[in-house]
């Protein structure tokens, strides 16, 4: 093995371990994280390591701390944002269900995501209630709104208003939600 | 024809009005465009040459902030609108009330792509932990009392409990009233408008003695022997004695003030008191 490969290998190992398993409350890594352990060339490790992980339907997420920049981010960029390891293709409704979501649960949080985005980002709460409330029962509603709450998808202020939080920026790719749920209704509508 | 008075009131119930409109839009994420710009700025314009008093001149300001804050908003909604993320939220309401639960998943699933975490227990932390439970001494042994130290028993006079600080010279009412009777005395002879400001008041010599001011003033407060009065736009503190202790009630929502006595605020007060003497 040249000493180049072996070099990598062994970078490849420590940002497996560091970037699976979980390091503090929150899952993920810091990009700062990474280079104090990998060394400053990191981007280059991540992008070798989501190539890997592409046979096996993982990829490495960068989350930027702001707006994803539009052009090849800077290295402050990279150290200020969160790294994860996250599935790169979907789930099928029975996975889904496998990784402990019953379907109400799932479609209240798609409706909710989509909802909240739809309002820039913001939304009271009591608005994205009462439309849970459409199709779920009642005492459910306030419950699974929490449950968002406490697994990181949203965040509430004190006005109790609802925003997206870190868990939906890592794994929702709302862009992709909003054209698919319209494209759901194009299909209903020209079935109908 | 409205007297100048008249007309004071009724611009101050619009400006409140304009106001509480622009709060509802921020905090409620209604469409910043319910508010017509023009027309607020052509109220303000109208009655800006009404006011004289400070605080309506505050009010003024106050809708001009409110009113550029629903301007941004504006602009945001604009930047939002054009781009491919903008879904009209009505419009949203109507699909979700359509699409069933099912097609809702399937879409879902398709945007979805959540974390992989792991915690998994390895034989090098299991081994670390076995070293730590063997180096670690039980309770009983970490929480052992410590020996009490053997104390003689002794009088002492009160003056030397004075000067250990565990008795104070005069009881703390006592003491307390006479600070009270200080602070009218000086609000009289260096206040205005029967009251002071905070630091020309608790502001000492020495800085010990300025923290100490600043503790009997804060139960001067807590007691009703006197109300603070803070002025945030003039970025001041005043404390205003009251004739009688006014018993505070548990009907009447109470506020807690923390004001800080810094080293710094102190150095600043003396010398700024120091370049008026001189």
């Amino acid at each position: 093995m040249s000493k180049r490969k072996a070099y990598y290998t062994s970078k490849l190992k420590r940002a497996v371990h560091m970037l699976f398993y979980k390091r503090h409350k929150k899952p993920g890594v810091k990009g700062w994280e990474l280079r104090k352990v990998l060394g400053s060339d990191y981007p280059k490790v991540l992008s070798i390591l989501d190539d890997y992980l592409k046979s096996l339907d993982l990829q490495v997420k960068t989350v930027f701390e702001e707006e994803k920049p539009s052009e090849k981010p800077t290295l402050e960029q990279l150290d200020r944002a969160r790294f994860y390891i996250t599935l790169r293709g979907d789930l099928t409704p029975k996975e889904a269900k496998m990784i402990g979501w019953r379907i109400d649960d799932l479609a209240g949080l798609a409706i909710t995501i989509a909802y909240i985005t739809s309002k820039k980002g913001k939304a009271p709460r009591k608005e994205v209630e009462e439309l849970l409330h459409d199709k779920l029962p009642e005492w459910k509603v306030g419950l699974n709104v929490d449950r968002y709450i406490r697994y990181g998808y949203l965040t509430q202020d004190e006005n109790e208003q609802l925003y997206l939080d870190w868990r939906t920026r890592a794994e929702v790719d709302q862009k992709a939600l909003i054209d698919l749920l319209l494209g759901a209704e194009t299909q209903q509508e020209s079935s109908s | 024809m409205q007297s100048r008075r008249e007309r004071v009131k009724i611009g101050r119930e619009r400006l409140q009005h304009i106001i509480e409109m622009c709060k509802s839009i921020e905090e409620r994420s209604l469409d910043p465009f319910l508010l017509n710009v023009d027309e607020i700025i052509k109220i303000v314009r109208e009655y800006f040459p009404e006011w004289e008093q400070p605080e309506d001149l505050c009010l003024d300001a106050e809708t001009i902030h409110r009113l550029a804050s629903v301007i941004k908003l504006q602009s945001e909604w604009v930047k939002h609108r054009s781009t491919s993320l903008y879904m009209d939220p009505f419009l949203l309401e109507e699909k979700i009330r359509r699409i069933e639960k099912k097609e809702m998943v399937a879409a879902f699933l398709q945007a979805w792509h959540p974390i992989v975490e792991l915690e998994q227990i390895s034989i090098h932390s299991l081994a670390e932990a076995l070293r730590y439970w063997e180096s670690l001494l039980p309770l009983n042994e970490r929480w052992k009392e410590f020996p009490q130290p053997e104390a003689e028993a002794g009088s002492a006079t009160r003056e030397e409990l004075i000067k250990q600080r565990i008795l104070r010279d005069k009881a703390f009412t006592e003491e307390l009233e006479n600070f009270w009777k200080e602070l009218r005395e000086q609000v009289e002879a260096k206040g205005a408008d029967g009251r002071i400001r905070y630091w020309d008041f608790v502001g000492a010599e020495t800085y010990e003695e300025t923290v100490q001011r600043a503790f009997m003033t804060s139960f001067l407060v807590t007691y009703g022997y006197a109300t603070l009065e803070i002025r945030p736009l003039e970025e001041e503190i005043y404390v205003r004695p009251y004739e009688k202790q006014v018993r505070i009630t548990a009907k009447k929502q109470l506020v807690s003030v923390p004001i800080a006595i810094t080293l710094e605020d102190w150095r600043k007060w003396k010398e700024a008191k120091n370049n008026e003497q001189t």
